[in-house]
């Protein structure tokens, strides 16, 4: 796995094995936050940007456990660090721009509880991808989740306007949704092999 | 909370009224991913509940001593380092089941129930009553997980922990293996919840009418 070329990563992780609609990582934020399509795209850019920061983290991080020895830390590791990287983003952008972080709002503590962060931290390393290749792989994975995100943003935005029966509101309903676009999804496996 | 709740209450609580997966949505994650058949969704489950045990039993009985400012920070490294035991056990168990559930073992640690149970229960609660909750939820949550897993490994294989129960003419709905059957499977049952939930409703509407008509 580990020759792939960086296009092939790309097209991977953003399409044919998207983090939401095929491992089923950042369900909670999908459901969660993709009511209005600007929330939703302003979300995914978001989680984008922690999902290549912590990438280049746990990639130095397996290279040191590996080198100490010490594979067992690597969850204890990820998750620590996976936090604490959130935490600096929220400072950082609250320094740099005061507007940014008010319109993210509660969304960026939430990322640390984002599956699909951890979950790319784990591929990566199982896959054992290079330095380059993680950063391919975190751009593609964070494509992936943003336009999963918005499209089904787009999706519930039209449903507001239509009339379903009493039972199916909510949950239920979003769910049916999620699973044709998986469908639609489907359409793309063996692109990019 | 109320105090006089009993362990038992707070033991059947997880089971139905407040079920993890079919009445609170939480830690949708693993219970679409690895569900395509009863035995992953079993062994998941399990997985899942005896961290929510472990980790429910730790945070309650360090609640005093850990400072509010970084407790959830302190709940992730407990909850990491029950789901790094369970990594290694089920590893040495069955190489087969470790395959099949893969990274998602690992990624117990992000499950959003089992960082709730901690902060919205553990944190406030004895060690005693801290523990029930977390059998209830975890097996609920197992309960809800096998309920999913054994729908899709019917439907998707005509077979039940792997023995077959059709016969070969069967025609399999495989999409019902595919991620995408995982959304429907769990849609049908929060159908079923809510259609349960809206009858009691109105049942109990027409009985208060009923009475009403009763006394004019």
């Amino acid at each position: 796995m580990a020759d792939d070329s960086l296009w092939t990563i790309f097209i991977n992780a953003s399409l044919v094995n998207n983090f939401v609609l095929a491992y089923f990582l950042g369900i909670c934020p999908f459901l969660g936050v993709s009511a209005k399509l600007e929330t939703a795209s302003r979300m995914g850019g978001a989680v984008t940007f922690v999902m290549l920061v912590s990438s280049i983290c746990a990639f130095g991080i397996q290279t040191l456990l590996v080198a100490i020895d010490a594979p067992y830390l690597k969850l204890i590791a990820f998750i620590a660090v996976i936090a604490s990287t959130v935490q600096l983003v929220e400072m950082f952008i609250k320094k740099v721009s005061p507007a940014l972080f008010r319109s993210l709002g509660i969304f960026l503590p939430l990322i640390t509880t984002n599956c699909a962060i951890l979950g790319l931290a784990l591929f990566q390393t199982n896959k054992g991808y290079s330095f380059v290749q993680c950063i391919v792989y975190a751009l593609g994975a964070g494509a992936g989740f943003t336009l999963a995100l918005v499209l089904m943003a787009g999706l519930r935005e039209k449903l507001e306007m239509a009339e379903v029966p009493d039972v199916t509101k909510g949950t239920a309903m979003a769910l049916m949704i999620a699973g044709l676009l998986s469908v639609t999804f489907m359409g793309f496996g063996g692109l990019g092999g | 909370m109320a105090s006089s709740k009993s362990g038992t209450d707070e033991f059947i609580k997880g089971l139905w009224n407040e079920n993890p997966v079919f009445v609170q949505v939480l830690g949708m994650c693993p219970v679409l991913a690895v569900s395509n058949t009863a035995m992953n969704a079993l062994a998941m489950g399990l997985a899942t509940a005896f961290v929510l045990v472990m980790s429910n039993i730790v945070v309650s009985s360090l609640r005093n001593f850990i400072p509010k400012q970084v407790r959830i920070a302190t709940y992730i490294l407990i909850i990491a380092t029950f789901v790094t035991v369970v990594d290694y056990v089920i590893q040495a168990v069955s190489l087969d089941l470790y395959k099949a559930l893969g990274a998602f073992i690992s990624l117990i640690v992000v499950n959003c129930l089992i960082l709730g149970r901690a902060e919205a229960f553990a944190s406030k609660n004895t060690v005693a009553r801290s523990t029930m909750d977390g059998l209830g939820m975890g097996i609920g949550f197992a309960f809800a997980l096998f309920c999913l897993g054994a729908v899709r490994e019917i439907l998707g294989n005509g077979a039940l922990f792997g023995a077959q129960l059709f016969h070969d003419s069967f025609e399999k709905w495989v999409v019902m293996i595919l991620p995408s059957g995982g959304f429907f499977t769990l849609a049908a049952w929060l159908l079923l919840f809510n259609w349960l939930k809206q009858r009691k409703a109105k049942k109990e509407e027409t009985a208060a009418l009923a009475l009403q008509k009763e006394v004019a």
